[in-house]
């Protein structure tokens, strides 16, 4: 499907990150949280980036989040899919962790864009084998397909 | 040893940038790096010979550098923390010559930041944590993640594009009394405003050069330093911190916690505060950089970066002259820019600064940048070894 026809950057996991890339698969979003020192960290490690503990275990995310800060970028690298200007966000999950991700289904205006504002994860296949959690403004009808 | 007792005890004893800088198409990595540490040494009256330390940065530098040069150290440092790497190398040279370790330390830079002539190319691999958590998302060159930390400086403590477009009309200023200034045509807060939009908050005048160029910085103890002909600056404190490579890791993206403790360790160190430095030269990769590093570094309060930056007080004439070559908004930019706030600072010190010297300069702050706000290096320089 999407494989051969993707312009972007497209990740290859490891063997530390492969859970996360599986269920991006399945639209579930994951973090790590440290059973040791209870931290919750995101990208994936094999170690708690805390205390170094090797108890740690994969939790699954309500998906919802605030948009912490963002940018507008006006200049895509080389090749990349979305239309410029688009929004790259940092977006903080409910359950802690931040993680860099675009904001998408809003205007590019940061006008009409607040840091805090509620968001939720959306998934985009890019490959047969990859999905990028991507995230938009929170909606109220927490039924409607993501 | 603690490490106080290091204040005055090595000086900077020669600065110098390669022959030109700009855009030279002419001229490798190396070959700038090669001019510019013929030049620092010309002005410490040194030879190559007497060189026995040397340190750069860069993919694989600490050897290139060495044979590029003919030089053969006893002592060699590649350590590579981006636009920071010299200023913490100007620690490890006075760690290393303090403790006998090697005599005369050489800090090259040469960098084809714009021609990209003789340079290693350094990608990140496809399963990277960078490729794999960053730039699906569309991030590119620095702007696209410089700009997080002032658009959260700017919901949490009101700072506008205005206090930051003033921060590159007063550096312009200083660029326009700088022959060697890349640009040095005045600008206002309106033609900040009003160029190209990069990366919001970035406007194109937000945003540092892109240019090739070389710069070296020559130490040695205080103890020799007397016998030179230039007067020695000695280093009276230095600290370095690195706190993350990611934007996305980034500790808080409202205060520069790198630059925080990279400074108080330079002032604790150096004995001196923040009332006793005379020049600043802090990186400015970008408008908001200089915000946050005089609230880390103690010269304002957190939040109040954009007040302190305006009226134009970091411009001539101001009470608080910062970038004083046109820093990297308006002089050069080669990529690591760290190596040019010494030079600065040492010329400076020494008095050297023509239409553009800071009156009765004593002591002064160089602070580098490295990384996206990733690590920072603060270096604080002086005329006497202990004022
Ligand atoms: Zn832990």
């Amino acid at each position: 499907m999407a494989e051969t026809t993707y312009r972007g950057p497209v990740p290859v996991p490891t063997p530390e990150t492969k859970p996360f890339w599986e269920a991006a698969k399945q639209r579930v979003l994951l973090v790590q949280e440290c059973e040791t020192c209870g931290h919750r960290y995101f990208y994936p490690r094999p170690l708690c980036p805390r205390c170094f503990s090797s108890r740690v275990r994969w939790l699954r995310c309500s998906g919802r989040g605030r948009l912490h800060t963002f940018v507008v970028n006006h200049r895509p690298p080389k090749d990349f899919p979305l239309p410029a200007p688009y929004v790259i966000a940092i977006v903080e999950l409910e359950e802690g962790p931040r993680m860099l991700t675009n904001l998408v289904g809003v205007d590019p205006d940061p006008k009409t864009l607040r840091c805090d504002m509620p968001v939720e994860v959306v998934f985009e296949d890019i490959t047969e084998d990859i999905a990028l959690p991507r995230f938009r403004p929170a909606t109220e009808k927490p039924d409607e397909p993501r | 040893m603690n490490p106080r007792e290091l204040r005055g005890k090595v000086a900077v004893v020669g600065v110098a940038e390669s022959d030109e800088l700009g855009r030279l198409p002419h001229k490798s990595a190396l070959a700038l790096h090669m001019e510019a540490s013929r030049n620092a040494l010309e002005d410490a009256g040194l030879r190559p010979s007497d060189v026995d330390a040397v340190f750069t940065s860069g993919r694989n530098m600490a050897n290139d550098v060495p044979e590029y040069l003919g030089i053969r150290p006893r002592f060699v440092d590649g350590t590579q923390i981006g636009g920071a790497s010299f200023l913490l190398h100007v620690e490890h040279a006075a760690t290393a010559i303090a403790s006998g370790l090697c005599e005369v330390a050489l800090i090259s830079h040469g960098e084809s930041g714009y021609s990209r002539v003789g340079m290693p190319s350094v990608r990140w691999g496809p399963d990277s944590v960078n490729l794999q958590f960053e730039q699906p998302y569309g991030v590119g060159g620095p702007p696209t993640r410089y700009g997080f930390v002032a658009t959260r400086h700017m919901h949490e403590f009101g700072t506008t594009k205005e206090q930051m477009a003033e921060v590159a009309v007063a550096t312009r200023k200083w660029a326009s009394l700088n022959p060697k200034a890349f640009l040095r045509d005045p600008i206002t807060v309106e033609d900040v405003l009003n160029s190209r939009p990069i990366c919001w908050p970035f406007n194109l005048l937000d945003c540092c050069l892109v240019t090739d160029g070389g710069g070296a910085v020559v130490l040695t103890s205080a103890e020799r330093a007397k016998d030179l002909p230039k007067q020695p600056v000695y280093v009276l404190g230095t600290g370095t911190c690195v706190t993350h490579q990611m934007i996305s890791q980034m500790p808080s993206y409202s205060e520069w916690e790198a630059a925080r403790v990279a400074g108080e360790l330079a002032f604790a160190r150096a004995g001196v505060k923040q009332r006793d430095i005379d020049v600043a030269e802090i990186y400015d990769a970008f408008t908001i950089v200089p915000i946050l590093a005089l609230e880390a570094l103690g010269f304002c309060k957190k939040g109040e970066g954009g007040p302190f930056v305006s009226g134009q007080r970091t411009a001539p004439g101001g009470d608080f002259p910062m970038n004083t070559n046109g820093g990297g908004l308006s002089y050069t930019h080669t990529g690591m820019y760290g190596i040019f706030l010494l030079i600065e600072a040492v010329r400076q010190l020494r008095g050297e600064c023509g239409s553009r010297q800071v009156a009765g300069a004593r002591t002064a702050l160089c602070h580098g940048l490295g990384g996206i706000f990733s690590s920072a290096a603060t270096v604080i320089l002086s005329t006497e070894p202990s004022p």
